[in-house]
């Protein structure tokens, strides 16, 4: 299973990575496999004002439909179109092609309870 | 104890006494004194009639039965949302058989091939009579399909877009349904006038329109019986980026018409009762939901797909079960999580029976049948017809005399001369809304144009 070091992690299992005021979004190594094979991404719309803990995306797989949550509070600058289609790569590349949004940051302060790549580690292998 | 002992309740003397002893009370009487107020115990036997023997209790309901007037026994021009079409002898024999009656929707594939390719072809047919891409597992009826194509509407505009109009000609009953779904929490309604020809005022939809509407919902043919111009209101409907939403009271207008689905409709939904279901009083009718591919996954109720097994062989299963309550509980796209299966299957036997050409013929032959009846009625003095313009097989007439006393006096004659409007707007008094089908042969029509004309006539009628 992989944890790139190069992003932070949230309770929800979602990844983050920062670049200046925006974040990309996306789910973990973890989360894709406990979905499994994942057929249908329903993405937020660009313009969306979001907000921490809002459900603004759905990852249908063969087995369930998962909310996912807006890790922070902003606007949404990006979608990944990419996936329609080609809903695989959040399976394949969770950490790459499989990212779903990009968010730009109302608070930067929110960014910092989340948790580095030991800290996701340790709590991956509580919840198992 | 002996006097509480009931043959329809399956506890016996002693099995009372066991559990009265465990709640420590002498008697049920007791036990109810301590948990039901005083003031609300009656303290007397319900008035009811006593028992009656078999012999007595048929007697009874046979002559009760025989105060009914059977829409078979008459001439039904009744319509309105409920329509009288021939349901061919052979739907009854092969929806009695007891694989098929007493089955309760059995879902699980490997032991339920035959019910799911039924409700497969089913669900095809209803794309090909809509023209449109896919098509649920039925919902309960016309009026719920149609609250649920609004609240669908509503979850692809993702909540951004509160309102839905709907226009003032769907079936009162349809719109009162969908207030009763509880939409206006969330959906604005505004019920739309119809415009003076009896159709949907073009100008007046665009002015309505913006961008908080997730849907505009029409009837086509509405519930005056006229068609409306739905590649028009399609492009106003999409140039606001709204939904198109089409209801059809009887799906056979759409192998007349052109299909909603070639007009541009996004939702179509209808009532599937004109398709070999007889006219029952409170149903059990069927809901039918039709939609785009590309708004599967916010489509409520249950799908059946073709598929293959592991050695490549045809199949049918459940699919795209994780948008459904079954699976998704409170994020369901639907708490309705069940389908009329057998309505389902008895109106794919009826549309399999017919065959598109028979359909057509039943759609033309009640076409021809109400123009000749319109033509006629038209011509009675003091009726005028309220409407022109295109139309299926219902149309509304002004009469002379209120429509509600027109109804009740031609009854005594063994005739349904239609629904009085009153019925839905009470102030609209000297209206009738008149139906008919192949069934309605011309001595039918005649006799009703001639009956209609006795009981207006001021000389010797009822004015």
């Amino acid at each position: 299973m992989q944890f790139p070091a190069d992003v932070i992690y949230t309770k929800e299992h979602e990844w983050l990575r920062v670049d200046g005021d925006t974040v990309t979004v996306g789910v973990t190594d973890f989360a894709q496999d406990a979905l499994g094979d994942v057929v249908y991404v329903d993405l937020p719309g660009v313009g969306d004002a979001v907000a921490a803990g809002d459900t603004i995306a759905e990852i249908e797989s063969v087995k369930a439909v998962s909310d996912v949550f807006s890790p922070v509070t902003g606007e949404i600058v990006a979608v990944n179109e990419d996936l329609d289609g080609s809903e695989e790569s959040v399976n394949e590349a969770p950490y790459g092609a499989g990212w779903l949004f990009r968010i730009k940051l109302s608070d930067a302060s929110e960014l910092e309870g989340m948790m580095d790549v030991a800290a996701y580690q340790a709590f991956v292998a509580e919840q198992d | 104890m002996a006097d509480r002992f009931h043959k329809y309740i399956p506890a016996t003397a002693a099995e009372i006494e066991h559990m009265l002893d465990a709640v420590g009370y002498p008697t049920v009487d007791a036990l109810l004194a301590d948990v039901v107020p005083a003031s609300q115990i009656l303290g007397r036997p319900l008035d009811l009639p006593g028992p009656l023997s078999e012999v007595e209790i048929l007697a009874a309901a046979a002559e009760l039965a025989g105060r009914n007037q059977a829409a078979g026994l008459q001439a039904c021009f009744l319509g309105a949302g409920a329509y009288r079409h021939q349901v061919p002898a052979a739907i009854h024999h092969m929806v009695s058989r007891g694989e098929f009656l007493t089955a309760y929707t059995p879902y699980q594939p490997e032991v339920s091939q035959g019910t799911l390719q039924g409700i497969f072809e089913f669900q095809t047919m209803v794309c090909e009579l809509f023209g449109m891409e896919v098509a649920n597992a039925s919902v309960y009826d016309g009026a719920s399909a149609l609250a649920e194509a609004v609240f669908m509407a509503h979850r692809v505009a993702r909540g951004k877009r509160p309102k839905a109009i709907i226009a003032g000609a769907v079936h009162p009953e349809y719109q009162e349904v969908c207030c009763t779904y509880g939409l206006a929490e969330i959906v604005k309604l505004q019920a739309q006038a119809p415009g003076a020809d009896g159709r949907i005022d073009l100008a007046e939809l665009e002015a309505s329109l913006d961008e908080q509407v997730c849907c505009v919902a029409v009837q086509s043919p509405n519930f005056v019986g006229l068609i409306e111009d739905l590649p028009a209101i399609a492009d106003i409907v999409h140039a606001a980026g709204a939904l198109l939403v089409v209801a059809v009271t009887d799906p056979h207008a759409c192998s007349l018409f052109e299909s909603p689905g070639a007009c541009g409709a996004d939702i179509v939904v209808g009532e599937g009762q004109a398709l070999g279901l007889p006219i029952n009083m409170g149903g059990p009718y069927l809901g039918l939901f039709a939609t785009r591919k590309k708004l599967v996954r916010q489509m409520p109720g249950r799908l059946v797909g073709r598929t293959h097994d592991t050695d490549g062989k045809p199949g049918f299963v459940l699919t795209l079960s994780t948008r459904e309550q079954h699976i998704r509980r409170e994020k369901a796209t639907s708490n309705i999580c069940t389908n009329q299966g057998l309505c389902a299957l008895q109106s794919a036997m009826y549309m399999s029976l017919l065959g598109p050409d028979g359909l057509a013929a039943v759609a033309e032959r009640s076409h021809a049948h109400a123009l000749y009846l319109r033509r006629a009625v038209a011509a009675l003095p003091g009726f005028e017809l309220c409407f022109g313009g295109h139309f299926f097989h219902e149309f509304l007439v002004r009469t002379p005399v209120p429509a509600s006393q027109l109804v009740d006096q031609l009854v005594g004659h063994g005739v349904f001369a239609g629904v009085p409007l009153s019925r839905y707007f009470p102030d609209r008094t000297h209206e009738l809304l008149i139906c008919a089908t192949e069934l309605n042969d011309r001595a039918q029509m005649d006799d009703l144009v001639r009956l209609l004309g006795v009981h207006t006539d001021s000389d010797g009628g009822a004015a």
